[in-house]
């Protein structure tokens, strides 16, 4: 920078006319895939929110405990079937911060059932950062701090209590943890499963593309659910909730490969015949390397958004084989156990809310397509 | 000639596929340990009646349940002799349910027609649904109906089929006094055809149709509706109107036609996931087909039962995936399958 003592200053660089078009351009051009994938992905803002609130779910997954008033099998034996209890702030006009009435069941006569009768005198707090039943955070530490919990000698059912008197809200949470890694743990199987035969048929061909594809044709023409239901049965009864749970969302994703598998191949079959290709195999690569370094890198992120798609499939899957009794069994706590009580009339009819467990599995769903939709849109950030 | 041959190639390929597809089941059928004869001989052993086990036993020996598994696969299938001669699948012999203790044509009997008509029913309301509300979508797009059509249809995938049987259920009952539950006034079961019947059938059809239909008219209508926006930015499309063409007309005639095909041709992808949801369906609302049977005989071990409903119901959806591949090749001349080996 010149001063030329008239009030003006001059930069010592040589002048460009070029140099703000010419930077602009070259950001964009040396910013690596992910920084234009990110920056497409932004303007989704469906798949924004909606991955955002994944993260946040699965974020929440180890602390579940934590914020669960209740332990999972933690049973209020005089309160069954209590409908949701409201929070509220202002008794009477004055502010004393959330608090809930205390609820009495009482024998309704008439309809022979027990009715749950709030004591709108007794104003009582919640307590926050409280001690309640164990539990392990993150699966490890042993503690009993809650978040919050029910006041004393009141109970505080957000979203009601089921059959045995379990907290709703709290079951949601701890089904969660299930619920959700199922599809992680199915999608991951498939994933292996679908990438290694995909890239054999499409690498190799001939004879081990002619059985993979002749597979994939029989897997993809049979409905899943009679197989997930029939490879289920399979499962010894005496098997522990973990070991079950490992199983079931194994062989959700046994089934699953196939329609990946084939997008694989797709790929690589016309990936092969490029250069880049003939030129790593004639340095001597093996056909693993060539795979794994040249190969698969070119669309993973694709097969990811695909993935994403297909995970809510898992999801449903495993809903819909513990709701029939084949898949997670109790003790173990997932979204489709918990609706596993809702299985009949007469429960959705008198207790509406043990229903509930449906709503997160609908967001969640929704929310993974919705991401799904916006990975696949922006993941090929070249293209207009 | 080329198409019959085409015919005759996929239907070969189609019995090649569903004997992969019952070794498949048999293996599956068979991976939890032991058998329900065994399972009973056990438990008649313990409690000390040496009289039930040589039933068991006898039973065993009867239905070569004693024998290596692969010959008790082909004796099934009907390949190899079994105590009595040639007697499996192909003889119609369909084998015995243990659980029942009646032979599983008597079981299934009625709900093998049953479970045909609740899926064709299912699948003529995807069509009914799917075809007019994706055009529409993309004719409109960027509207307020495309965007409804687009919630609804998100939401029609998100929720799991069982659950919307149960309230559809319970809001039909209670507003349009819909029955609940059966695929028929209980009163019509067993009684030959009528018009009263097929009446209260058609009744009854309302809801399973609907919940079993929904998740895949919702896929099928947003992949009708991005096919018809890739050919409604074709130049021919701005030319037609450019001449004056009505829109309604031009819609139908020409992008309607391209759309089309790829509709018929995901029949074959949606018949699996249309058919396990009906299995799904009619255990929760109770419907006369091969659904409860199906979850009864896996969960008791009833391998033969088991077996011929997961057999039946591959076979419904090869026989449908095959039909949709013929009718594919039937409307577009563009596909033709010569230079394959018939």
């Amino acid at each position: 920078m010149t001063d030329r003592n008239d009030d003006r200053f001059v930069d010592d660089a040589p002048f460009d006319p070029q140099a703000s078009v010419q930077q602009l351009e070259r950001a964009d051009l040396d910013a690596p895939n992910w920084v234009l994938v990110w920056r497409k992905f932004r303007t989704h803002k469906l798949g924004l929110i909606s991955g955002i609130f994944l993260l946040l779910c699965y974020l929440m997954l180890p602390f579940a405990g934590f914020i669960a008033p209740y332990g999972p099998n933690e049973r209020n034996g005089e309160h069954l079937y209590a409908p949701p209890q409201s929070v509220n702030w202002f008794h009477e006009g004055a502010f004393i911060g959330p608090y809930v009435y205390p609820i009495v069941a009482e024998a309704d006569l008439e309809t022979f059932q027990w009715k749950f009768v709030p004591d709108t005198e007794d104003p009582r707090p919640i307590r926050f950062f409280c001690e309640g039943s164990e539990y392990r955070l993150a699966g490890l530490i042993p503690t009993d701090t809650h978040l919050f919990c029910a006041p004393e000698g009141a109970t505080l059912f957000l979203w009601g209590s089921d059959r045995l008197g379990r907290d709703i809200f709290s079951r949601i949470l701890y089904g969660a943890q299930l619920s959700l890694t199922v599809g992680l743990i199915g999608i991951s199987v498939s994933f292996f499963l679908g990438i290694l035969f995909g890239s054999m048929a499409g690498y190799f061909g001939g004879r081990i593309d002619w059985v993979i594809n002749r597979v994939i044709e029989v897997l993809r023409s049979l409905p899943e659910l009679p197989l997930w239901l029939a490879l289920s049965a399979a499962v010894p009864s005496n098997w522990s909730p973990v070991a079950v749970f490992f199983i079931i969302s194994i062989i959700l994703g046994i089934l699953d490969w196939p329609g990946l598998a084939r997008s694989v191949r797709a790929k690589f079959l016309s990936l092969r015949e490029e250069e880049y290709v003939r030129a790593a195999e004639m340095m001597g690569a093996s056909s693993g390397r060539v795979i794994r370094k040249h190969l698969l890198p070119n669309f993973m992120s694709h097969l990811i958004a695909s993935a994403t798609l297909s995970i809510p499939a898992m999801i449903l899957g495993e809903t819909a084989l513990s709701f029939l009794g084949l898949g997670l069994r109790a003790p173990a706590v997932s979204w489709g156990v918990m609706l596993n009580d809702a299985q009949n009339l007469a429960s959705i009819e008198i207790y509406p809310w043990t229903a509930i467990p449906m709503l997160p599995i609908i967001i969640i769903v929704l929310a993974f397509n919705f991401l799904g939709d916006g990975l696949r849109d922006s993941l090929d950030p070249y293209q207009q | 000639m080329i198409m019959l041959r085409y015919v005759v190639y996929r239907f070969f390929t189609m019995l090649l596929t569903l004997l992969v597809v019952s070794v498949l089941i048999f293996v599956i059928i068979n991976l939890p340990p032991g058998d329900y004869l065994s399972n009973q001989i056990a438990e008649l052993q313990a409690s000390g009646q040496s009289a039930g086990v040589a039933k068991a036993e006898f039973l065993r020996a009867e239905y070569a349940l004693d024998r290596p598994m692969w010959e008790q696969y082909l004796i099934w299938m009907g390949f190899w002799p079994g105590p009595h001669g040639f007697s499996g699948l192909l003889q119609g012999n369909y084998g015995w349910s243990f659980e029942f203790d009646r032979p599983v044509s008597d079981i299934v009997g009625d709900t093998l027609w049953l479970t045909v008509v609740v899926n064709l029913a299912a699948i003529l309301f995807v069509y009914a649904v799917a075809l007019p509300l994706g055009v529409l979508a993309a004719a409109k797009s960027r509207t307020w109906i495309d965007y409804t059509s687009a919630f609804v249809g998100y939401l029609g995938l998100a929720t799991p089929n069982f659950l919307l049987a149960l309230i559809l259920f319970y809001y039909g009952h209670q507003y349009f006094n819909l029955p609940i539950g059966g695929l028929m006034d209980p009163s019509f079961e067993g009684q030959p055809m009528s018009w009263e019947k097929l009446k209260s059938i058609l009744i009854h059809l309302i809801v399973p149709t609907f919940v079993i239909g929904t998740s895949g008219a919702s896929a099928m209508m947003q992949r009708l509706r991005a096919n018809m926006l890739d050919e409604l930015g074709k130049p021919y499309v701005e030319t037609a109107i450019a001449k004056g063409m009505a829109p309604s007309r031009m819609l139908t005639k020409y992008p309607l036609r391209v759309a089309f095909n790829p509709f018929v041709a995901d029949i074959g992808n949606l018949l699996p996931s249309m058919i396990s949801g009906s299995v799904l369906v009619s255990v929760v609302l109770g419907l006369q087909t091969i659904g409860p049977t199906l979850l009864t005989a896996l969960k008791t071990q009833d391998q033969f039962l088991s077996a011929f409903v997961l057999m039946f119901v591959a076979l419904l959806t090869l026989i449908g995936t095959m039909i949709s591949d013929i009718l594919l090749v039937m409307l577009d001349p563009r596909i033709r399958y010569e230079g394959r080996e018939a």
